[in-house]
């Protein structure tokens, strides 16, 4: 008798335990929005739903994608990093200078270069935020300026255009390999390798409890200062790897390149349904975030809306997002209270 | 006599200027429950904050099953078999009860070091089986109610393979029925050997489920015996038993006119049906235990929280606050209790602390009057003689009780008709505290009606000139002044007077 009552799921349904498990979680409304949002695009334009469009929409997020998960993390632990644009445009910057110089150096190694020094900003930011005890929101703006700041010094103000690089470096997002681009390649061994860390490894789930808790994450043994270090290289190794993929992706690398992205990074985690306060949140609804993102951008051109309302629509559509998701997480929470009023 | 596991002698905890505990002996075997008691302020939870490595002992030696320890920080407690089972404050509301048992100890595969959530999911299941819990593992914490928190607590607790599991109130938020639930969970640890220190006010379940108890007072070990060879009413003595000194310089009353009626006033699930009248020079005590609804009951009247019945009446016209600016309006002048949460602001001066309620009369044409502003922060600053650098400086850079000034000093300057002090003393040093008293009293002689909420007898006792108890939002008696006694004050606290309840 008491055996059956504890472990009662299983005797339920599948379907219905499916959809369940879809109701429960913040991912669901945005798939069904998603949806929602697709009926008229769809009606208007068929073609939106062909295999070239997807593959375009897939390619435009990609770098999105790998951006909002390094902001994700930092979210996740209760913080904020406002250097995305920034440590885009100096380790962009930093690609197409190399390659422009040494046009032999493979890709990878500029891939690798990238990496480094967003590894390296994100250090410094983290330093900061995790034993100098500045709050992340102050931080970030700082090293925002600095690092955008370092990028007109390294490039004397110059561009690096797309036929002062070599076609290998400029190609590789479009090279494909079983149909599907390098670029997208790309983001979903990112996708793949973070979600695996937030979700099987213990520092991952580590900073579960310092952005839910941290008091709680202390007394359990949670290193606070090196998990809040650790959020910070996280996502500046991600935005420094972006930056190269920027920079080969869009065949050129400007100063002002990136400026204000880290707004599309924050969007997309809200809207993925990561909490803003910290502790609750996970990668799949951070890609869905992106992905809707995208949906809007590649969407307001095909209904023909004028390029002068598109950014005022995609503003008022994701804060429209936001309210339903608030107002759907407020109904399930009086449920709940009622409920348990009830016992 | 089972094995002892615990002993504690000489326990001794200094903060600047406060002894939280002095000398204390602490001795716990297995298979018991020890009832741990005082009143509020009395030891209770600097003992188990020392117990669980929070705090650093000042002196006096903790022995485990023979070997002496000392903590460096919670983990180590832990490590040790020492587990309190926290309200929420420790728990990680967006995560699964599973992740809730296992953060900090996750279970790994030895070598990749992933973790290994089938095997934590499959041993939070026996956890949650062999505690007879009907919860999913897979559930979020915060949806499940208080109870369900406080058994997925004990359950971590036995992950840890806890010898000593430390209880603090742990009923205090549960039915009935749910209590039924912990006690049956309790008397199952106490069979398996381990040993549960378990802190209520609460006489009828501290008979109910203990074994033995020691009691603290003022930080002081008191006593300690089998509950079996006990009774209440000797409990309740060495829980009181002190002198009161003389740090209540009490004036004659004038009381004059009714100025206040509360009837029959309730807020669902805080307090219900309390009545009471105040009279202009009055100090009307308001005593009972941590949770007995006086806070809510001050909060309705000012308008902060809403009631859901009954009536207030302002020299005999209904008063309905929208919110605490009428409330204010009338002449009433609230002290919060969580003083630096909701009575002083941190980051702002002295000055700018105490002119902030009555910047409507400092102003003209929305600009301040500096001048103006100087004037009535010196009157009044002085007149509660608050220690400082300067009236510029920020409020953050005083000690607890020049803070405590602050905010008397705010409230005085609006010149109230009814002051409403919520543990005006608590956590300040016996020099302020008296100042407090004595300014309270001034304010009383000078016909202000005083409504003093405090859960410290003493203060009660030496400042009332009546008191009303409460007991788990019912107000249980109200006491004349020269009925006052400390052994039917703290009946009626415990709830052990319900019956004779006087109108």
């Amino acid at each position: 008798m008491r055996e059956s009552q504890v472990k009662r799921t299983p005797s339920e349904p599948l379907l219905q335990r499916i959809v369940k498990i879809l109701l429960d979680r913040r991912e669901a409304s945005l798939v069904i929005l998603l949806a929602i949002m697709l009926v008229p695009i769809v009606a208007r334009s068929p073609q939106f739903l062909s295999l070239d469009n997807i593959n375009r929409i897939l390619n435009d997020i990609s770098i999105l994608s790998i951006v909002a998960i390094g902001e994700f993390f930092v979210i996740l632990s209760n913080g904020i990093d406002l250097t995305v644009g920034s440590i885009i445009a100096f380790s962009g910057m930093a690609s197409g200078m190399l390659n422009e110089a040494y046009p032999n150096v493979p890709v990878v190694l500029i891939l690798l270069l990238g990496i480094g020094i967003g590894a390296a900003m994100g250090s410094l930011n983290g330093l900061l935020v995790a034993y100098g005890k500045i709050p992340p929101i102050i931080t970030t703006l700082g090293t925002m300026s600095i690092y955008r700041g370092m990028t007109f010094v390294l490039s004397k103000g110059t561009w690096v255009t797309a036929h002062e690089m070599t076609t290998t470096f400029i190609g590789f997002p479009r090279r494909t390999f079983l149909g599907i681009s390098a670029l997208i390649w790309m983001a979903v061994i990112v996708i793949a390798l973070t979600y695996y860390f937030s979700r099987h490894t213990r520092p991952g789930r580590e900073i579960y409890a310092i952005g839910g808790n941290a008091t709680a994450a202390k007394f359990v043994g949670v290193n606070e200062k090196r998990t809040r270090f650790m959020v910070f290289v996280i996502s500046g190794t991600l935005f420094g790897f972006a930056g190269s993929l920027w920079t080969a992706r869009y065949a050129s690398a400007v100063n002002e390149m990136a400026t204000g992205f880290e707004m599309q990074a924050v969007a997309a985690c809200v809207l993925g349904g990561v909490n803003f306060a910290g502790g609750a949140g996970a990668i799949p609804g951070v890609v869905l975030g992106a992905l809707f993102l995208g949906v809007l951008n590649n969407a307001l051109p095909v209904v023909y809306l004028s390029t002068f309302y598109q950014t005022l629509v995609q503003g008022m559509v994701v804060l429209l997002a936001l309210i339903i998701n608030t107002v759907v997480d407020q109904r399930k929470t009086r449920k709940l209270l009622a409920q348990r009023r009830a016992r | 006599m089972a094995e002892t596991l615990l002993t504690i002698r000489d326990l001794t905890k200094f903060f600047p200027g406060i002894k939280a505990l002095d000398n204390v002996h602490l001795t716990v075997r297995a298979g018991e429950v020890h009832a741990l008691i005082g009143e509020n302020g009395a030891g209770k939870s600097t003992l188990v904050k020392i117990l669980t490595g929070v705090y650093f002992p000042t002196g006096g030696t903790i022995t485990m099953e023979g070997r002496e320890l000392a903590f460096k920080n919670a983990l180590d407690a832990q490590h040790a078999g020492i587990v309190a089972i926290h309200q929420e404050a420790s728990m990680f509301l967006e995560l699964s009860v599973t992740e809730n048992i296992f953060m900090g100890h996750h279970l790994r595969h030895p070598k990749t070091k992933r973790l290994d959530w089938k095997g934590m999911r499959e041993r939070t299941r026996e956890l949650l089986d062999q505690l007879e819990l009907p919860i999913d593992g897979d559930t979020l914490v915060k949806n499940l109610s208080v109870a369900q928190r406080h058994m997925v607590e004990i359950a971590k607790a036995l992950s840890l393979h806890a010898k000593i599991v430390i209880m603090d109130e742990p009923t205090s938020a549960l039915t009935t029925r749910e209590v039924e639930d912990l006690y049956r969970i309790v008397r199952q640890l106490r069979a398996e050997g381990r040993a549960i220190i378990f802190i209520s006010h609460k006489f009828e379940e501290i008979f109910q489920i203990c074994d033995y108890f020691t009691v603290l007072r003022d930080g002081q070990y008191i006593g300690e015996g089998f509950i079996k060879d006990t009774t209440t009413d000797r409990i309740i003595r060495m829980m009181i038993g002190r002198n009161i000194d003389h740090m209540f310089p009490k004036k004659d009353p004038k009381i004059g006119e009714e100025i206040l009626t509360v009837e029959n006033l309730s807020q669902l699930g805080a307090f219900q049906d309390v009545s009471f009248s105040l009279h202009k020079g009055e100090i009307l005590g308001f005593f009972g235990l941590v949770g007995a609804g006086r806070s809510e009951v001050m909060r309705t009247i000012f308008g902060i929280d809403r009631r859901s019945g009954g009536t207030v009446r302002i020299d005999g016209k209904p008063f309905v606050p929208k919110g605490p600016h009428e409330a204010m309006a009338k002449g009433i002048g609230f002290v919060p209790e969580d003083r630096q949460r909701q009575g002083v602001i941190l980051s702002m001066s002295i000055g700018n602390n105490i002119t902030i309620v009555q910047l409507d009369s400092l102003c003209k044409m929305g600009i301040t009057n500096a001048k103006r502003e100087l004037e009535v922060t010196r009157t009044y600053g002085e007149k509660m003689e608050i220690k400082a650098a300067g009236w510029h400086v920020d409020a953050d850079t005083l000690s607890g009780g020049n803070q405590q000034k602050v905010v008397l000093a705010k409230w005085i300057g609006t010149n109230p008709r009814i002051l409403i002090l919520d543990e005006p003393t608590k956590g300040i040093d016996v020099a302020t505290k008296a100042a407090v008293h004595e300014f309270v009293s001034e304010m009383a002689s000078q016909g202000i009606a005083v409504m003093l909420v405090s859960s410290e007898l003493p203060e009660i006792l030496g400042m009332s000139d009546r008191v009303v108890v409460m007991h788990e939002g019912d107000v249980t008696a109200i006491f004349e002044r020269e009925e006052l006694q400390e052994e039917a004050i703290m009946r009626a606290a415990l709830g052990e007077t319900k019956e004779a309840r006087r109108a």
